[in-house]
């Protein structure tokens, strides 16, 4: 339990986890729509408010999990409900915590129908989130990653798209499917690690090869679908496409973070030797993934559809980070995985208010709204420039490090930067999409269709869309403080993942002289 | 003190067989059997801490059957509330109807208690001959005769099973010269690796795999499932499979845990229960039919425990019925109130049931979810316990096996899900629910989620059930 920094004071963690589940029971007896919205967007502005102190409380110096909690849950089978933050975490729960207000917000005249069942979802999916990225048992992980499908499958299936059903059930099955073998994974670490559930316990341990590959691939599995990885991410445009605006910021900016957020917390520091075995592949995906999801963006003409694949190539830039593991790589994947979480969140938000006007989110219906929503403009322009790492924004910051980072890959065989080299074309086609998307959207052609009758934002937009664009560009120009938080985490992982090599390799060496 | 529930029961009966001279009307002969299944309840509820022997030895009265009696009550009674006015019956014999339900009941609850070879035999044939019985006790209305032909599979297969299980009693009676399962386990323990042991136990088992509908006793399930009325599959699918495990937990309790034969054996039927009922029931279109296959898979379940052959993993198996009965019920809650004059309800049917009726709705989709498998219901729960307690054995095939069925399930518990909420278009009128049925609903709802959320409790009780046994 020495991993673990038990906080004696305010509970903040777990309050931050169950103040929105208290909220849904309250929405329960709410029978007001107008009354659910609000309590809604107060709870979550509330939990926002409350992890503002995560960042204060924090200490950056120390990579032990923090404002640790700790209670027996079930004693039978050695199960706990332990919790903490440390700096792999810590911005993904904020992050969390800061895009659901405007979730809320960007809801409040998109959806018209049953408000309440909606702004339930909503909260039970916020508690389910937070608590995935604070948790440190395994099981207690495990429940909440499962619990969260119930919630975000009706959200996309009773308000979405018309093919909702097939969207939803698709999703559904695709990552509850791949999580089935995790959950075997889980209990032979379970059985392996003296019937202990708890996360850092397991972590770092002999486990034999054969074992470390087989868990690799049940974690892989797991997690390459949620990321979702090439050739993993059919699920994506389909649920995408046809999830309401918020479902699909949530999926986008949050759901999908889950994934890669695994690799690290559970893949690395539990299989590092498989991770080493496998490393090639998965770089390999990572790059066919950059370099497919630009493709496919570039023929889209719906555009949800369009930042759906673009989503496969940003995260494919996030898994190549993770996987050069070296410390640029690490940190600039996790950074990239806010900073994805707040452009392409943001972007969604975007299609989505086109979306409430002209009921349509084909790019030919979309043409020439430049010139009769300038406001509206001039944040899609600053999203779509961050989107292709646009220097001055976020994901310039993220991708560049990314890109530092495999340019450093070390292999056994010495330095390898075609890795590198391969990933630029992705930053190109993201370019190109994007571009043609503002191009059409601004201007048009001389066949526009006519949208004089359109009216620009209203202050309520502003509002939800305005943070994110503060959020672009400060972590675009300033984007230290954001590192602090994560940076000895991080390092701390790398210099035990590669320690643990080093035995290893050292041991291998012993056997076989 | 002892046999007070019993007592109880056979009072209810005679009382029943009285109104059953007379010509009562519907409503006033539910309101008797809710009344007396109440009765039950309490009479089990105040016997839960009794102890002792009855009938030379046969009969044992400790917590572990006094907690399954309970159950079998609670189980019944929440049965009977949602069963309303018996719209599957025909009126003129629902007296009768109610009065082999309590035989039924009755023989079950000797069932959990019985210790000696002859006491199961006749507690497991007084509780499938009346159910037999209820079966083609159902009105014809647009089946035909299919609840005719329901009832004979059912009596037909019953009587097979009862054959086979008699047949083994045979040869533990001639191996170890008793009928007390007491004497039986002590001195089959000395022989369990011998065939003819072997042989004899899975023989008697197979009765109770019969009951739970396990392969490859399974064959009766989905035509009985289908041409049972409502009311009477809600109670075939509940209750019995909770005297069939604690029976399977008595008599699995006689081998000794190297009995590798006895293992194998276990594992293949639980296997191809998984498979064989998740895979069919992707195709079902009638509710009932599909929850009888989905039954089948969740058998197979149960049987991970029991073949760890240590206590957790009984308890665990204990745990894992009485959650699967909730879940159940609370589906087949569903399937009464939405079937209109008793027929038969097709996934169809339950097109838009979201604006029909919300919770019955709500009720449904936390059923299905728990019996999928997804936390924090209790499905998952106990089948996360299972699965830990299999593994402890070092059966990771096994357990593998069975997590790719959770997967194979989900289909066909989600394809409904979809139809009550995700489908507006048609609407087909709403469904009456009346005051107990909402107080039902969310009872249900709430064992599920608790139950799931914090089992600690519950885990302790199957524990300390199981403890009395050993």
């Amino acid at each position: 339990m020495d991993q673990l920094l038990l906080n004696t004071g305010f509970p903040i963690l777990s309050v931050i986890i169950f103040l929105p589940l208290a909220g849904a029971l309250l929405l329960l007896f709410t029978k007001n729509d107008t009354i659910c919205k609000n309590i809604a967007l107060l709870v979550t502005s509330l939990v926002a408010i409350i992890s503002i102190w995560l960042i204060f409380g924090f200490d950056k110096s120390s990579a032990q999990f923090q404002f640790g909690e700790h209670y027996s849950w079930i004693n039978t089978l050695n199960i706990n409900y332990t919790i903490g933050v440390d700096g792999i975490s810590i911005l993904l729960i904020l992050m969390t915590t800061f895009i659901m207000p405007f979730c809320v917000l960007a809801s409040w005249s998109y959806i018209k129908t049953r408000i309440q069942a909606f702004m339930i979802c909503m909260l039970i999916m916020e508690t389910a989130m937070i608590g995935v990225f604070a948790a440190l048992d395994f099981v207690l992980f495990y429940v909440l990653w499962e619990a969260m499908l119930i919630p975000m499958y009706m959200l996309i299936a009773i308000w979405g798209g018309p093919r909702k059903i097939y969207a939803s059930i698709k999703f559904f099955l695709y990552t509850l499917s791949g999580s089935i073998l995790l959950l075997v994974g889980i209990i032979w670490l379970y059985t392996a690690n003296n019937y202990s559930f708890y996360i850092p316990d397991m972590m770092w341990q002999d486990y034999s090869l054969t074992a470390q590959v087989y868990l690799f691939l049940a974690f892989f599995l797991a997690f390459a679908i949620k990321v979702p990885m090439f050739p993993f991410h059919t699920w994506l445009p389909a649920a995408h496409v046809e999830a309401p605006t918020a479902g699909s910021v949530v999926l986008a900016s949050i759901l999908l973070k889950m994934g890669t957020y695994g690799f690290l917390r559970f893949a690395l520091p539990i299989t590092p030797e498989a991770t080493v075995i496998m490393m090639p592949y998965v770089l390999w995906l990572s790059i066919a993934g950059i370099i497919y999801g630009g493709f496919t963006a570039l023929a889209q003409s719906d555009m949800k559809k369009l930042i759906a694949y673009s989503s496969v190539g940003h995260m494919g830039f996030v898994t190549l980070g993770i996987f050069v593991l070296n410390i640029d790589g690490v940190e600039g994947a996790i950074l990239q995985m806010v900073n994805h979480g707040i452009t392409t969140g943001a972007l969604f938000l975007c299609v989505g208010m086109i979306y409430e006007r002209t009921h349509s989110r084909e790019l030919n219906t979309a043409r020439g709204l430049g010139k009769y929503m300038p406001i509206f403009i001039t944040f899609l322009t600053f999203f779509s420039l961050s989107s292709f790492g646009f220097p001055g924004t976020n994901s310039f910051v993220g991708e560049f490090m990314i890109l530092a980072g495999a340019f450093e890959f070390d292999t056994s065989l010495g330095r390898f930067p075609y890795l590198a080299l391969a990933a630029i074309p992705g930053a190109v086609l993201a370019a190109a999409y994007m571009l043609r998307m503002l191009q059409k959207i601004i201007w048009g052609g001389t066949d526009n269709p006519d949208q004089s009758w359109i009216s620009d934002l209203n202050l309520r937009e502003i509002v939800t869309l305005a943070p994110f664009l503060f959020f672009v560009f400060w972590i675009g120009l300033g984007p230290q403080p954001f590192l602090d938080l994560i940076h000895t985490s991080v390092v701390q992982l790398l210099d035990q993942f590669h320690a643990h090599q080093a035995t290893t390799v050292a041991a291998a060496n012993v056997l076989l002289n | 003190m002892l046999f007070l529930p019993e007592l109880t029961l056979l009072g209810a009966g005679l009382t029943l067989f009285i109104f059953s001279l007379g010509k009562p009307g519907s409503g006033k002969i539910r309101n008797l059997a809710l009344s007396l299944a109440a009765v039950t309840f309490l009479a089990t509820m105040l016997c839960i801490n009794s102890e002792g022997t009855l009938f030379y030895n046969s009969y044992k009265v400790d917590f572990f059957s006094q907690f399954f009696k309970v159950l079998i009550a609670l189980a019944t009674f929440i049965v009977i509330i949602f069963s309303g006015k018996l719209d599957g019956i025909k009126e003129d014999i629902q007296p009768e109807y109610y009065l082999f339900l309590f035989m039924s009941v009755l023989g079950l609850m000797m069932l959990v208690s019985s210790v000696e070879l002859l006491a199961i035999f006749i507690s497991l044939e007084l509780s499938s001959f009346a159910v037999y019985l209820m079966v083609p006790m159902r009105k014809a209305g647009k089946l035909g005769g299919a609840q005719v032909e329901a009832g004979i599979k059912y009596l037909l297969y019953g009587v097979v099973a009862t054959g086979l299980m008699l047949y083994g009693m045979s040869y533990i009676y001639g191996l170890t010269g008793s009928t007390h399962l007491a004497e039986i386990a002590d001195k089959l323990s000395r022989m369990y690796n011998q065939p003819a042991a072997v042989i004899a136990v899975v023989l008697v088992l197979a009765g109770f795999f019969y009951k739970l509908a396990l392969v490859p006793l399974h064959f009766w399930v989905p035509d009985v499932y289908e041409g049972a009325s409502n009311e009477t599959t809600s109670f075939i699918a509940t209750v019995p499979k909770l005297a069939a495990v604690a029976l399977l937990i008595r008599i699995v309790t006689l081998v000794t845990p190297d009995g590798n034969a006895m293992t194998q054996v276990l594992m293949v039927c639980a296997i191809a229960s998984m498979f064989y009922g998740n895979l069919s029931a992707l195709v079902q279109t009638d509710v009932k039919r599909l929850l009888g296959f989905s039954g089948i898979s969740h058998a197979g379940f149960v049987l991970l425990g029991l073949l760890t052959f240590d206590l957790t993993g009984y308890a665990t198996a204990m745990y894992y019925i009485v959650g699967y009965v909730f879940m159940n019920l609370a589906c087949f809650l569903v399937v009464c109130t939405v079937a209109q004059n008793g027929d038969n309800v097709s996934i169809d049917d339950l097109t838009g049931l979201h604006k029909r009726a919300p919770l019955l709705a709500l009720t449904l989709t936390v059923g299905l979810f728990a019996l999928a498998g997804i936390p924090p219901l209790v499905g998952f729960t106990g089948k996360f316990m299972l699965l830990v307690a299999a593994l402890k054995q070092g059966y990771l095939l096994l357990v593998t096996l069975a997590a790719i069925n959770t997967a194979i399930a989900i289909y066909y518990y989600l394809s409904i899900v979809r139809i009550t909420f995700c489908t507006d278009d048609a609407d087909r009128g709403s469904v009456i629910t009346g005051r107990f049925h909402y107080i039902l609903c969310f009872s249900l709802i709430l064992i599920i989620i608790i139950m799931g959320t914090i089992p600690q409790k519950f885990i302790d009780i199957t524990t300390t059930a199981v403890q009395t046994l050993v």
